[in-house]
């Protein structure tokens, strides 16, 4: 049915993505929180208002948001030799996977962080709590649907970025897509490589939905 | 057990300067219920939340349980946090949390093990009257029910003053009641300072020992409630004591009585705590040669026993209705001849 596909490549590519998604999903969750933390924090009058780290800190995320992301993994060429010594593999698409993604979640969770009810942080004030306990004991618990609904749209936006990465070397299902389908004219490939891009998009989706039903408590 | 001195504060803003608490000085003692009235914008809120320094003077001292909070560290701040406990309007609770999970809450804050926060738990939701709906969430619950869970968990610290900030303003009426029941139990119980703030009189004359009217800041008349409502001097308190006095508009039935015996006499009898609870009219009107008709009245339960208003008009000859008025008087119904035809 498909007489172009290497079964046994294909397998190893889908890891190839999977191994790239998870990895730079969860050093952008990682990333991202803190991010979005300090973009909160530093914006609120209730906890550590700062408006010039605010300022930098905005500025920089919007930067990195704003480039294609693309252009960001060219530009990020030298970086990543620095780091890795190359630029081709999986391994070698995570520094800008992460760099392009960490700043488009960090915005989402500063907008979750800032959908928590202002009198919430009062009460918990007006019992004592430090800051960090603010932090970690009311912010992140009541933001967490929001936070949890904000990475499943962001390791979704990660194995789109992955299959762009692919095109300039990043391996995985991007890369055997272009090089082995569009580049041969193996359509058969193509085709493929793009359902299982769906499918993980789609397990993804569905994890993240659940876990979101599971954890809101908002409504009875 | 609280005392503000010269209290004054502001904010300003882009239209300027607005002048939220105003001089205001205050001493409320320990055990009381101490309640401070006034409308939208007249700085009550403003005026709770400096108690426990959610806001900071501008100027003027504030001493809480000892403590002078604007001399306080951030930590030491934290440690009088415990001690002096909020309720709020909209509750504010974690919807995150179970109901047992938000009493624990201020237990967790200070380090309690696990153990002993769950007997506390336990304690605390049966005091509110919440057993078996531990496990529930805030969305499940009625408002009334978040109140409670709200009272628990400001009890959780066993705090020495209990801050109320329009604790039932978003309740309805019943549910109103048995939050106030439940505010004079543990008052009671626990001999806790409770400071409320509210816009319903209602409040006020149920459950306060003294109140404290607010108006553009200041605090323009304080008092035992009972002298309050005997005695309103500023017209704002009059206002608020009206809310309550519930002897709807009876001008119109006072011209028609008026009209039809123009030689009778309209009085109001205000009646407090026993007077109201004995047959004082009906034996000064059997010794006095004189009829009555009844034109409207109430009586209502403060914390110091009942209230008592009473309009009457007094039928009979001059001189034994003045008669009557003086007995009245002297079993100390205070009497107010409201038209005097003749």
């Amino acid at each position: 049915m498909f007489p172009n596909v290497d079964w046994q490549v294909m397998m190893e590519q889908t890891w190839e993505t999977l191994y790239m998604t998870l990895v730079a999903g969860a050093a952008t969750f990682v990333l991202g929180l803190a991010l979005g933390l300090i973009l909160y924090i530093t914006n609120e009058s209730l906890l550590l208002k700062n408006r010039p780290v605010y300022v930098l800190v905005s500025a920089i995320v919007n930067v990195f948001r704003s480039i294609p992301f693309i252009i960001l993994i060219i530009l990020l060429i030298p970086f990543t030799l620095f780091l890795l010594d190359t630029m081709l593999g999986s391994t070698a698409a995570l520094p800008a996977l992460i760099i392009g993604a960490a700043p488009f979640y960090a915005r989402m969770v500063e907008l979750a962080l800032r959908e928590v009810d202002r009198g919430v942080i009062e009460a918990a004030e007006s019992m004592g709590a430090t800051k960090w306990q603010i932090i970690y004991k009311v912010l992140i618990p009541e933001a967490l649907p929001a936070i949890v609904s904000g990475i499943t749209v962001t390791i979704v936006a990660i194995v789109g970025y992955t299959a762009m990465a692919g095109v300039v070397g990043g391996g995985g299902l991007g890369n055997l897509a272009f090089l082995e389908g569009f580049q041969r004219s193996q359509n058969d490939v193509t085709f493929v490589a793009t359902v299982l891009i769906l499918l993980i998009v789609f397990v993804v989706q569905f994890i993240g939905d659940r876990l979101v039903t599971k954890i809101d408590k908002r409504s009875a | 057990m609280i005392q503000l001195r010269n209290v004054a504060k502001w904010f300003d803003t882009k239209n300027g300067r607005v002048q939220a608490v105003d001089d205001v000085s205050l001493t409320i003692d320990r055990g009381e219920i101490f309640g401070i009235i006034g409308y939208s914008g007249a700085g009550k809120s403003t005026l709770i939340r400096l108690l426990n320094r959610l806001e900071s003077p501008s100027s003027g001292e504030i001493e809480v349980a000892g403590s002078e909070l604007t001399k306080l560290t951030p930590k030491e701040l934290r440690g009088v946090r415990k001690n002096v406990s909020m309720v709020f309007q909209h509750f504010n609770l974690l919807w995150s949390r179970t109901v047992a999970e938000n009493i624990s809450f201020p237990l967790e804050l200070i380090g309690v093990p696990a153990s002993e926060r769950k007997r506390r738990v336990q304690e605390l939701v049966e005091l509110v009257g919440l057993a078996g709906r531990e496990d529930s969430y805030p969305s499940q619950l009625s408002g009334g029910q978040k109140q409670r869970v709200g009272i628990a968990r400001a009890l959780a610290t066993n705090p020495d003053v209990l801050l109320c900030d329009e604790a039932t303003s978003a309740l309805d009426p019943k549910t109103t009641d048995s939050i106030l029941e439940l505010l004079v139990s543990i008052n009671k119980k626990l001999g806790l300072t409770i400071v409320l703030i509210t816009h319903e009189m209602h409040v006020i004359q149920k459950i306060c020992h003294r109140v404290a009217v607010m108006e553009a800041g200041k605090v323009v008349e304080t008092g035992q409630v009972a002298d309050v409502f005997q005695h309103p001097e500023q017209p704002i308190t009059k206002e608020f004591v009206k809310q309550i006095g519930a002897v709807e508009d009876l001008s119109l039935t006072f011209e028609h009585l008026k009209e039809r015996y123009p030689t009778g006499r309209i009085v109001k009898l205000k009646f407090l705590n026993e007077t109201a609870e004995q047959p004082i009219l009906s034996d000064v009107l059997k010794q006095h040669e004189i009829g009555f008709n009844i034109i409207g009245g109430n009586v209502t339960q403060s914390q110091v026993g009942a209230l008592g208003t009473l309009f009457i008009q007094l039928l009979g000859e001059k001189v034994e209705i003045e008669r009557a008025v003086d007995s009245l008087r002297s079993q100390s119904v205070e009497v107010e001849v409201e038209s005097d035809v003749s």
